[in-house]
């Protein structure tokens, strides 16, 4: 490829004159790669700083624009054995980063005034069954305050900022009690402090927020490190496309710069980078990821495509229009936005918990107080011990209970190649009860496998050989079989028709039947839906062979599995009835519909929810987003089109589909883990509440009874990661339908540690 | 007692110290690439000849 490329949107400049470009990275996998990287930039001229960033598998690169420029960079990455792919980080990306650190600060700031006012602490406690002097104690007591109040005022800031924000929206989360009791604790220990008191909770109050801070740490790192992945992946896939400038140059430019009404060439076998309207040329595309249909689609001048499609025979010059100018588009994002509102916002069981446990703590602290005024106490031990009771039951356990499990779950499902987009939907997995499958590109692999088994393996050789010199896309699938990688010398591609060359002094070709002479009655031959046909003719034989749309190799197995777990099974497609009842078989699902809108997908859903019933949608295409967005929680390939991907609550990676019945397990159990913590933290408090309710809760005890409790649920929620090792393997890995062939190299992706 | 006079300042004084050098470290970046940090400790940069790492 000659054309230049235009880097210029990735490309940011400093004042001192050099330019700054991040690039995600592929294949970094050891110590030796960074020096590769890194040493291999900086003796290329005019690079001021190379670093690459093991953990993001990023690369951040400075260099002064007169010397050497972005092509060059990534040219030189390749050549070093780097694929390297620009791109912009996300905003959202940017302010997970900032949050993130400013946790970490609040965590250091909480880490040392714990550590520092528990050594006053216990001098203190330790003191009182000694010999220390009123005056000491009180010196102890007034240094805790001068840690402690500025410490909590500003590691407490994102309890605080939370609650305030709920308050103000007219609810309560879980910040709510926790801000309650921390600025309630100082305050009583200030007064008490003051009034020479022998007991101040300093210590209780800041440990807490050390405590809780860790857990948000914890919960925020997990949703950063996912996102991360993400976005790396999002920019391999990241494609380029050429941009026809008024000029009449061609520019290759990577699809991020594209703009509406830029003019793109799009070349046969090339993906189609963008919606818009063709302006030139014949050809027939492919919409599979868009529409789930598999029959190409015959278009010409005027017509609308949509990105993802990929273009088949002809090369068609378009003109790029913004969202809105093409009736499917529109009608998805009507139906998405509609959907999008129409999702009752799931309360997350941390929330559920916070509403029922707020009212119910004040309450006893309320009754506490009251009941020691009536017993006859002072109102000062009476307030006292309200405090007492609102500090021991301040939710530390609680608020670890829930993010430590799901902690552990969601790495578990990174490691089973699944990528949570949200945070809460470990909880609606947990809660499926349905699932409902896109065929084309979900439940099939989503690129075309070659029929293998009725051909002549030394005719299938030599036909995969010479297919490696088309761009055809079906082509492409064919040369995926051959064995040896070399192109025949001398092939000679003619566009729309099929690539002939020698092999052996004999003429071979490969193509449309036409072209190989083949007569084309044969073709029209009733063959399974969504199926094309090549043909090959060398030497006197000739030979159709049939490229259609594959299962994913478990498929069989995982929706064996997913039934026995007792899920309902439906497929929901756009393709035509005949190729998806062939699926439906295959798989022995026995509910299935096709030919399906997106509008009527999005019914479907509708019912099936109208029926009580938790959705989990899996689909990869345009037409399934809105369907993905109406469902309880959805699921999507990596290879699903970019706006699918954007309203999943989670992505999955690698040509299986054991991921999705991963995903069940590995959430169940969290789930399972996440009600045992609750039920761990009331029967703390149920031991707890009673003591302080007593008057009988010194600094000490809610200092053990704090830590134990925020300790054990930890432990218990980390039990997930010790009970269950790993399996990337189906259960039913030799269960594999045996039409498939299982020579293809396994594509799956090792996502970052 | 009165060896509390400078003790506790001495404590606290450590403490801070311990407390400023992290938040150096946050803002210098030495936590965005941890397992970066891990495997550039083997690399022998320095040495004139070396064999690549594994």
């Amino acid at each position: 490829m000659t054309e230049a490329v235009d880097f210029s949107t990735f490309v940011e400049r400093k004042a001192d004159g050099t330019a700054h470009m991040a690039l995600a990275i592929e294949g970094i996998g050891c110590a030796g790669c960074i020096r590769k990287i890194e040493g291999g930039l900086t003796k290329l001229p005019g690079i001021v700083d190379a670093r690459v960033n093991f953990t993001q598998r990023r690369l951040a690169v400075g260099w002064h624009d007169d010397a050497i420029d972005a092509a060059r960079i990534v040219s030189e990455l390749e050549r070093i054995g780097y694929r390297a792919h620009p791109f912009a980080p996300e905003r959202a990306e940017a302010n997970e980063t900032q949050h993130a650190k400013w946790l970490l600060k609040c965590l250091a700031v909480a880490g040392f005034a714990a550590m520092n006012v528990m050594l006053l602490s216990v001098s203190v406690w330790s003191g009182n069954v000694s010999d220390m002097t009123s005056e000491t104690r009180d010196l102890f007591h007034w240094l805790s305050a001068l840690i402690a109040l500025p410490a909590a005022a500003y590691a407490g800031q994102p309890f605080f900022q939370s609650a305030l924000k709920a308050l103000r929206a007219r609810h309560t989360n879980m910040d709510v009690p926790i801000s309650i009791g921390v600025i309630l604790a100082l305050g009583l220990s200030l007064y008490e402090t003051a009034t020479h008191a022998t007991h101040a909770y300093f210590d209780s109050a800041i440990m807490l927020l050390f405590f809780l801070l860790c857990g948000r740490y914890l919960e925020q790192a997990m949703r950063r490190k996912t996102r991360l992945f993400a976005g790396n992946l999002a920019s391999h896939k990241a494609a380029f496309a050429y941009r026809l400038d008024g000029n009449g140059e061609l520019t290759q430019v990577p699809v991020a710069a594209l703009r509406p009404g830029n003019r793109v060439l799009v070349r046969p076998g090339e993906l189609i980078a963008a919606d818009g309207a063709i302006l030139t040329g014949v050809s027939e595309i492919d919409e599979g990821l868009v529409t789930g249909e598999t029959v190409p689609r015959a278009v010409r001048a005027g017509a609308f495509v949509y990105a993802g499609s990929t273009n088949l025979i002809g090369a068609l010059t378009m003109q790029i229009v913004a969202a809105g100018g093409g009736s499917l588009v529109d009608e998805v994002e009507r139906l998405l936005q509609k959907a999008t509102e129409a999702k009752s916002s799931t309360v997350r069981l941390a929330d559920r918990t916070a509403r029922l446990y707020a009212p119910v703590v004040h309450a006893t602290a309320a009754l506490t107080a009251l009941g020691w005024l009536v017993g006859g106490a002072s109102v000062h031990d009476a307030v006292v011990t309200a405090i007492a009771v609102l500090i021991i039951t301040c939710p530390c356990a609680l608020a670890l209970a829930i993010p430590a499990a799901q902690v552990v779950a969601a790495g578990q499902l990174f490691r089973s190649s699944v990528i949570l987009n949200s945070g809460d939907a470990i909880e609606r997995l947990a809660e499926v009860d349905t699932v409902v499958f896109d065929k084309t590109g979900t439940l099939t692999l989503p690129d075309r496998e070659v029929e293998t088994s009725a051909i002549d393996p030394d005719l299938l050789e030599r036909a995969a050989r010479l297919a490696l010199s088309s761009h055809h896309p079906l082509a492409a699938a064919l040369a995926r079989q051959a064995r040896l990688r070399a192109p025949y010398a001398g092939a000679v591609e003619e566009p729309g028709r099929g690539v002939r060359a020698a092999i052996d002094g004999e003429e071979a070709r490969l193509g449309s039947a036409a072209f190989c002479g083949i007569d084309a009655q044969i073709e029209a031959a009733r063959a399974p839906a969504g199926t094309s046909f090549i043909a090959f003719a060398h030497d006197g034989q000739v030979a159709r062979i049939a490229i259609g749309q594959a299962l994913r190799p478990d498929a069989v197995a995982v929706v064996r599995a997913l039934q026995a777990r007792g899920l309902d099974l439906i497929i929901l497609s756009g393709d035509r009835p005949d190729a998806v009842a062939a699926v439906a078989a295959q798989l022995g699902v026995k509910q299935w519909m096709a030919s399906l809108t997106p509008a009527e997908k999005i019914a479907v859903i509708e019912t099936l929810k109208s029926q009580r019933r938790r959705v989990l949608m899996v689909g990869d295409g345009l037409n399934d987003t809105p369907a993905l967005a109406a469902a309880h929680v959805s699921l999507s390939p990596i290879t699903a089109a970019h706006l699918a991907q954007v309203h999943a609550d989670a992505l999955f990676l690698g040509e299986r589909l054991t991921p999705v019945l991963r995903a069940v397990e590995v959430t169940r159990r969290a789930r399972a883990l996440m009600r045992q913590n609750l039920v761990l933290t009331v029967i703390y408090n149920a031991c707890a509440v009673p003591i302080a309710v007593a008057g009988l809760v010194t600094p000490l005890i809610a200092a053990v009874a704090m830590s134990g409790s925020s300790i054990l649920v930890t432990l218990n929620a980390l039990r997930a990661q010790l009970s269950v090792a790993p399996s990337r393997k189906p259960a039913g890995e030799a269960a594999r339908p045996p039409a498939q062939d299982g020579s293809l190299a396994d594509t799956t992706m090792e996502p970052v540690r | 007692m009165n060896v509390l006079v400078y003790l506790v300042p001495a404590a606290l004084l450590l403490g801070l110290t311990g407390l400023i050098a992290f938040l150096w470290t946050l803002r210098n970046g030495q936590y965005e690439d941890l397992d970066g940090a891990a495997l550039r400790i083997l690399a022998d940069d320095d040495l004139e000849k070396h064999t690549d790492p594994r």
